[in-house]
């Protein structure tokens, strides 16, 4: 009996201290975040004015603004979603549902994986390459665009690929059984099904591209614009004009990046203020990927 | 066997899982709107049998057939390679082992086969769905919530649900692979029931690994060992006098 209680007060001991190790390696990361938050919001709140939003970049610190870098952000990403998502959703979906699974599938899957690992700096000289000087879109919205979706389409087909394999098999097999054809299966269950893991994850994609800063410098955005790019909309015949797309930008990392290599301090400020959006921006997309996640989890259970 | 129409005539089927030949040299009719019933131990087979007869073994890779299926009274053989999988399954619908509808609403389960077809009429669709739900013996408890998720509803709804939505193909046989096996005994009781009922309108095949079952809603039993018929007939000769020492052995449970 006593020998019984003392094995046991033994193996609880190990219990509490992986718990005690636990607990402080999940605060420590809180805690970074928290300091990292803090200290960018010190820095920077009081440069977080309306102004700020809607002023050009200048040589006065107080007087400068992030308009063009998240208009130019915000386009970028609309590009990169437009290209990123349809193929990288198809792809998933082919690579599930149809492909047979041999040695060119594995080799292809194998590849995926590896591309998702490929520093973001190496995305940017291949689109230098290709779309700056074979396809001659020049240092323009659609380049930046195009590179990012590079980037993450990697990143959406593993997402498509999850969320698929989610789906249990007896779903496949009452649809066959029932004469389905595999689109119309794909089309009636998988996609709908598998939806909402979709949706996660192209959005914590986006809210990664949203943060690159390596492969956008490489295909040459620029670090000060004082203009906004064409507007899409005209008030003449066809009234939409994508004129936007061959502009030359710049995005909020990019112009993080200026400010703080500048000398004079105040410019610091702005850096933190700018950061502060980059974050919010970043925290609210990553707050719609977990609210969809949770809505369809909901919705779906089997 | 003198008045009854022959549906189907399995003859020297053999079902090959990459290079494992699983079923034997398999030989057997299947009687219109009656109900066969496949028995035997776990592993014998009934179940790949069974699917054989919707190409259910199509979807998957290094899976071959060899023999024949022959479909009466067009006399095509449908596990033939010339013959689309897909054309099978518009004829030949199944009920799953475990009750799988769609995270979507009851009416949708049951009206899936139809929008399939290319049916999307909504008066011909609400007919067919009710008409369905009533044959499966569903309609009284779900009348009132058809446009509901088809997760709300108990286990034993939910294969009711399967069943209504393989009746709104109208198919000429339908399969049915354990269909009891995940659900208490007053819901068995209830497909039990509705099984017999069905066999008015359509031909089927039941696997069991309950032999009162077999013996409840079937006409016909093959008892099935490693991958072979062993032997076949009526049901209640099968039971009372079976001729085969294995078949003997297996309903009076000396194995299983």
């Amino acid at each position: 009996m006593e020998d019984i209680r003392r094995r046991i007060r033994y193996n609880k001991f190990w219990n509490y201290i992986f718990m005690i190790a636990g607990l402080t390696a999940t605060f420590v990361g809180l805690f970074l975040l928290a300091v990292l938050f803090i200290d960018l919001f010190i820095d920077g709140s009081e440069r977080l004015t309306y102004k700020f939003l809607t002023s050009f970049p200048s040589r006065f610190p107080a007087e400068a603004g992030i308009l063009s870098a998240w208009v130019g952000s915000f386009l970028l990403l609309f590009v990169t979603a437009l290209s990123a998502i349809p193929l990288g959703v198809a792809a998933g979906i082919y690579l599930e549902e149809y492909a047979q699974k041999n040695w060119l599938t594995n080799i292809i899957e194998i590849n995926i994986a590896n591309l998702a690992g490929v520093p973001s700096i190496v995305y940017g000289l291949l689109a230098l390459g290709l779309f700056v000087y074979f396809f001659e879109f020049g240092e323009s919205i659609l380049t930046g665009g195009l590179t990012l979706a590079l980037l993450i389409l990697p990143m959406v087909i593993m997402a498509t690929r999850e969320a698929i394999r989610a789906i249990p098999n007896s779903m496949r097999e009452a649809s066959y059984a029932l004469g389905a054809t595999k689109w119309q299966t794909v089309h009636w269950h998988i996609f709908p099904y598998s939806l909402g893991g979709i949706l996660t994850g192209i959005i914590i994609g986006l809210s990664r591209a949203i943060g690159e800063t390596a492969p956008i410098i490489t295909v040459g955005a620029l670090t000060f614009i004082a203009f906004l790019p064409t507007p899409p909309i005209t008030s003449e015949f066809p009234f939409i004009s994508f004129k936007w797309l061959m502009d030359p930008f710049t995005v909020m990392p990019i112009q993080m990046f200026n400010w703080v290599s500048r000398p004079q301090v105040e410019f610091q400020i702005n850096a933190a203020a700018a950061g502060i959006i980059l974050m919010i921006m970043t925290l609210i997309m990553n707050g719609i990927a977990i609210h969809i996640r949770y809505k369809f989890r909901k919705k779906i259970k089997w | 066997m003198v008045n009854e129409n022959k549906k189907a005539e399995v003859k020297n089927l053999n079902f090959y899982y990459g290079s494992n030949l699983t079923l034997k040299n398999v030989n057997l009719s299947i009687i219109e709107k009656k109900v066969t019933a496949l028995i035997g131990p776990s592993g014998c087979g009934k179940t790949t049998f069974l699917r054989c007869f919707n190409r259910m073994h199509d979807l998957y890779p290094h899976n071959r057939y060899e023999g024949e299926i022959i479909l009466l009274p067009e006399n095509v053989n449908i596990i033939s390679s010339a013959i689309d999988p897909i054309e099978v399954r518009m004829r030949i619908s199944m009920v799953f082992q475990k009750p799988n509808p769609f995270p979507k609403t009851i009416f949708e389960n049951v009206a899936y086969g139809m929008r399939v077809r290319g049916i999307n009429n909504k008066s011909i669709l609400y007919e067919t769905v009710e008409k369905s739900l009533r044959s499966a013996a569903l309609w009284d408890e779900v009348k009132d919530r058809i446009d509901k998720p088809a997760f709300d509803l108990s286990g034993g709804q939910q294969q009711r649900l399967c069943i209504a939505r393989a009746l709104a193909t109208t198919p000429e046989i339908l399969l049915f692979d354990e269909p009891t096996s995940a659900l208490d005994p007053i819901a068995t009781s209830k497909i039990e029931e509705l099984i017999v009922e069905l066999k008015n309108e359509v031909t089927i095949i039941i696997v069991t690994h309950n032999m009162q079952q077999a013996a409840r809603v079937s006409e016909h039993t093959a008892f099935m060992y490693i991958g072979e018929i062993i032997e076949y007939g009526k049901t209640d000769r099968i039971f009372t006098t079976p001729s085969e020492k294995l078949t003997e052995d297996y309903i009076t449970g000396r194995f299983g």
